[in-house]
């Protein structure tokens, strides 16, 4: 009797102990769709899509979604930069290069000395919101005020003509790429010799939410998400170039015709004019492939 | 290999009782190996950082990671800050719980009491973050008129709610293990309840209380989530009296939020890890001073 109760346990001891090794099957099933997206059975055709890391989630986005319509189309996605991308196109490892910048002079020189003619493609683009809350009075700025407010030389809202209140500084983490696009174009106005950095002082959030919630609650806060983020509770600025004009505020429309200042192209580069099924996922892209742009923060080509 | 004298003398050893003897005792060390395992692996990765940034660098004061400036300063700083203040709040509250629990309340009160509080260690740290970001932190812009509510104090706040179910616990253990006999004589020689608790039992769980401080600090300055979701992030220096109310980033908020995406072997990700180290051997040396006051109190005899 009492011999059979134990061995009853420790058969359902083992099977506690089963439980973990379970888990970890499953675990690496789930690590494997990571970096590239799985393949179907009955691949076809297989392209290479890898660069910049700003446009690394809408590219799996598009990849996903196009994969589901073609099983006989492969997509892998990876990031790694813009640098890395153009690198593997060139080399030829690499189909269409994701880049969130021109290729360089040199990226064109090396190009042209392997023989190749890479020809770019416009994708999506993207632009940055600057946020206040709404019970803030200021409602434009110049790119150079909105540099002093994040490099810490202006501290109250007062001497932008607001309330006499602190300014907070939001920001993304400095790992994303909005971070870093942000700073050089706007806290470093563009100016490449530049080295000034965020004041000490600027909140970096986690997420997207993070900026949201804050500048949603607090009326000292100032925050910059890319637009696709931005929600109806905040207050989005018009910006401006210079003083003179003309303060524009961020949409669609101000943004293809190019008269929102904190925007930028993002473009896949294939090494020759796109052929068979790189064309047919390019032109997809371009097409319906729009439809999923803007629920990743960014701003569709029209 | 020959089985130990006791099981001789019961008999040979069944296979199934030695198989699942032999798969206990490997389960067992290995949870020391793993974490001999998980200090080679922090020490690999986190050594070149020594190497690679020049200690200027690497102890200064700016903390820009994708722009070469690893100051580690006040992400040190920024979790001593928040982790000691969360200890201050939830000392008083911890052990006047502990205290009302054990000795005062009764008996049906503690049996409701105990299981809730054992609930409050069960609310998963996202949670108690969100909370603080949408509750308390406006609470604290408003009331406190701090320019942000996402502070210091904030997480001081939200740390402090969240080792307090350990600081119970060890603390409300730590007067159980008072000798009745010590309550007795107390309450004979003519004192007071309130003498009793506050002169004898609360003095004699002395250093059961210091472990229940220093495991709730162990779990202050490990927490990630939460105070990544409250304490606004800023790589700041805490320097005068009101950094307290300004905001500060942490270690465990640093590493959660960056390693996802640095490259993997740079500068900055062995940084990451030297951070790592370093939290690793803060938490060491409050667990090592949490066990030498537990021995401490067992050499003493008497109690326990």
């Amino acid at each position: 009797m009492r011999y059979e109760r134990s061995r009853a346990r420790s058969g359902r001891t083992c099977l506690w102990l089963l439980i973990p090794v379970f888990l970890l099957c499953f675990g690496c099933r789930a690590g494997e769709r990571n970096g590239a997206v799985s393949a179907p059975a009955q691949a076809a055709v297989s392209i290479q899509n890898t660069g910049s890391d700003t446009l690394v989630n809408l590219a799996l986005a598009w990849a996903e979604a196009y994969m589901d319509s073609h099983p006989e189309v492969r997509l892998a996605v990876t990031g790694g930069g813009s640098g890395t991308g153009i690198a593997g196109l060139l080399n030829g490892t690499v189909q269409i290069a994701n880049a969130s910048r021109e290729m360089s002079a040199e990226e064109l020189e090396r190009a042209r000395a392997g023989g190749l003619h890479p020809v770019r493609i416009t994708v999506a683009r993207d632009a940055i919101a600057v946020v206040v809350n709404p019970g803030n009075p200021v409602g434009r700025l110049t790119l150079a005020q909105i540099s002093a407010l994040y490099t810490g030389s202006i501290t109250r809202w007062k001497e932008l003509g607001g309330q006499d209140r602190p300014v907070v500084l939001l920001s993304r983490e400095s790992n994303s790429g909005t971070y870093v696009y942000f700073l050089e174009n706007v806290v470093r106005l563009g100016r490449k010799e530049d080295r000034s950095l965020f004041s000490p002082e600027t909140l970096l959030m986690p997420s997207s939410e993070g900026i949201s919630t804050e500048v949603r609650q607090n009326p000292n806060a100032v925050g910059y998400d890319g637009l696709g983020y931005v929600t109806p509770e905040q207050k989005t600025l018009a910006v401006a170039r210079d003083e003179r004009g003309p303060y524009v505020l961020p949409s669609a429309s101000t943004v293809n015709d190019g008269s929102y200042p904190i925007a930028r192209p993002l473009f896949m580069y294939t090494a020759g004019e796109p052929s068979g099924p790189v064309k047919e996922y390019l032109d997809w892209i371009t097409g319906e492939g729009q439809a999923l742009v803007k629920g990743l923060g960014f701003v569709p080509l029209r | 290999m020959r089985p130990r004298a006791g099981s001789m003398a019961a008999g040979a050893l069944r296979p199934g009782e030695f198989l699942i003897e032999t798969l206990i005792r490997v389960l067992g060390f290995s949870t020391v190996g793993f974490v001999l395992l998980i200090f080679l692996f922090l020490a690999r990765e986190g050594i070149p950082a020594f190497f690679e940034v020049p200690a200027s660098n690497l102890f200064g004061q700016r903390w820009y990671p994708t722009y070469g400036m690893f100051g580690t300063l006040p992400l040190l700083l920024g979790s001593i800050l928040v982790t000691v203040f969360a200890v201050l709040i939830a000392l008083p509250l911890g052990v006047a719980t502990a205290v009302f629990v054990r000795e005062v309340a009764p008996r049906w009160a503690r049996e409701v009491l105990k299981p809730l509080i054992e609930v409050l260690a069960g609310i998963p740290s996202v949670v108690l973050g969100f909370f603080g970001m949408t509750l308390l932190a406006p609470f604290v812009r408003e009331v406190l008129g701090a320019p942000t509510g996402l502070t210091a104090f904030t997480g001081a706040l939200l740390l402090a709610y969240m080792s307090l179910p350990t600081m119970i616990s060890v603390a409300d253990d730590a007067l159980d293990a008072v000798p009745r006999s010590y309550r007795d004589a107390s309450l004979a020689m003519g004192a007071t309840h309130w003498q009793t608790i506050w002169r004898v039992v609360v003095p004699a769980a002395r250093s059961g209380v210091l472990t229940a401080v220093m495991l709730g600090m162990g779990r202050a300055i490990g927490e990630t989530m939460a105070v990544m979701m409250v304490t606004g992030n800023a790589a700041r220096l805490p320097r005068g009296l009101d950094a307290l109310f300004r905001p500060v980033r942490t270690m465990t908020a640093t590493i959660a939020a960056e390693m996802g995406e640095v490259a993997r072997g740079s500068a900055h990700f062995h940084a990451l890890f030297a951070i790592g180290i370093v939290l690793f051997v803060l938490t060491f040396l409050i667990n090592l001073a949490a066990a030498r006051s537990i021995f401490a109190r067992r050499r003493r005899g008497g109690l326990r």
